[in-house]
């Protein structure tokens, strides 16, 4: 049966060296002031959450969604991860990351969720995991996520130090710079090696 | 009617109130103070979605130096962060400014899509009281107010009831009220939102659709202190009851 997440999903934005690299001018100005210290966090609640092969609604006055690829760590109990799946996080672009993104990342069936949950054993090391994003079958994004800000077990210590991730829980390693767009009729397919292909194809919303 | 959800003697229980007194399903009587409180809502089949609001109160906008914002400022909460009555809410060592936040909360009874306003009301259950905490000293400029802030283990106490939508003639004219050890520190009322319910239910509902047990936190008027271990902070909201907390 297709994995679905039982948890909360976070998601975390900055945590590509090269997304840093290119807000890195930015971060010292205003609304910003900082960098960031603790992990950039955001949620995709469960109305987002879209199965592998599944159609995803893209509202007519979209014209363009932004594809936010990753892998996603599933915790286990006792603060272990239980294992990975691939995810395609879907936004409306935005070019500010002042506010909690809810009306640009948490419109309905936003998130889809690759089939096959790989156990950490079988998935081994998380840094040597890479990617790749296909548009109607055209290669647009490569990831490799040995380009971790924190990698998998930081980013987990640095969660854990202000909340619990409980059992059924997810978080997103992150998505790099250069996410590709894409709009209603499009078929997004992320694969990875061991993971297989997580497929959706995007459709207007009906009225 | 007003419903809790405690734990007696390990066991999950739905009770009722009762003369100020809960009232299990199997009949038996309770003192408020023999029970575990749990937040006053049945689990859902997949996570709940938790919506607060910042700044929906102009004087409280005004106090935190923001002018008011022309649409609702909204972050998501998780269900761990809930806590329920008369439970405790942990300050973090070294931390200077830690504050309650008194919030009338909408639980969604129905599924909610793209409902206009007018119909709003159809859709709410009922309501209950949230103690949404802030330790402002996490707070970072990058998707503000962030969950290192805003999401900590049990710092959003939730209750002591669910009261029935049927019973709340009128939320939008509700006083609420805050005291820490007895001293009142807030008061407001619902009607000073700049985004009302019916509003909140159709904008959220016209780009995400809400479920039943799904929660609105609307946000929190002027008035907000920083608390210490030790201070007992009841967070009250006019006919859905005072919802106690302890720092430790």
């Amino acid at each position: 049966m297709s994995f679905m997440p039982s948890g909360t999903v976070y998601g975390t934005l900055l945590n590509f060296r090269s997304e840093v690299q290119a807000m890195t001018a930015q971060m010292d100005q205003p609304p910003y002031k900082a960098p960031p210290k603790a992990p950039v966090l955001y949620v995709k609640t469960a109305n987002t959450w879209s199965a592998h092969g599944t159609a995803i609604p893209v509202p007519a006055r979209v014209l363009e969604v932004e594809v936010g690829a990753t892998i996603a760590m599933l915790m286990g109990d006792t603060g272990q991860v239980a294992g990975y799946v691939l995810m395609n996080d879907l936004s409306i672009p935005h070019l500010s990351f002042f506010r909690p993104p809810v009306k640009f990342k948490c419109l309905d069936g936003f998130l889809g969720i690759g089939a096959r949950l790989l156990s950490a054993a079988e998935a081994g090391e998380p840094s040597a995991f890479t990617l790749e994003v296909r548009i109607n079958g055209e290669v647009k994004q490569v990831m490799d996520f040995g380009n971790l800000v924190r990698n998998a077990s930081q980013l987990l210590a640095d969660v854990g130090e202000f909340m619990t991730l409980g059992v059924g829980d997810v978080l997103m390693l992150g998505c790099d710079v250069g996410r590709p767009l894409a709009k209603a009729g499009d078929r997004i397919e992320i694969s990875a090696p061991g993971f297989g292909t997580l497929s959706n194809t995007l459709v207007t919303e009906a009225a | 009617m007003k419903h809790a959800r405690i734990v007696y003697e390990g066991i999950i229980h739905d009770a009722a109130e009762r003369d100020g007194q809960l009232l299990l399903h199997d009949g038996r009587l309770m003192r408020e103070d023999a029970v575990t409180w749990l937040p006053p809502l049945a689990p859902t089949p997949r996570p709940r979605t938790i919506l607060a609001l910042g700044l929906n109160y102009a004087d409280h906008a005004k106090e935190l130096e923001f002018k008011a914002p022309q649409e609702p400022l909204v972050f998501i909460k998780s269900e761990g962060t809930l806590t329920g009555h008369r439970r405790f809410t942990r300050r973090p060592e070294g931390v200077q400014f830690m504050h309650y936040e008194c919030e009338l909360t909408v639980v969604i009874g129905q599924t909610a899509r793209k409902v206009k306003r007018d119909d709003a009301y159809d859709f709410i259950a009922g309501y209950t009281v949230a103690n949404d905490y802030a330790i402002r000293d996490y707070l970072e400029n990058w998707y503000r107010p962030n969950l290192r802030v805003k999401n900590r283990d049990a710092c959003t106490p939730l209750g002591p009831w669910l009261t029935d939508a049927a019973d709340v003639p009128d939320p939008m004219a509700l006083a609420l009220q805050t005291t820490v050890n007895g001293k009142l520190t807030q008061a407001g009322n619902t009607r000073d939102m700049i985004f009302d319910i019916p509003f909140l239910i159709e904008y959220f509902s016209s780009f995400m659709t809400l479920q039943p047990g799904d929660l609105i936190l609307t946000g929190t008027p002027d008035g907000v202190v920083d608390c210490r271990p030790g201070d007992v902070v009841v967070t009250d909201i006019e006919g859905l009851g005072n919802l106690i907390n302890t720092i430790e």
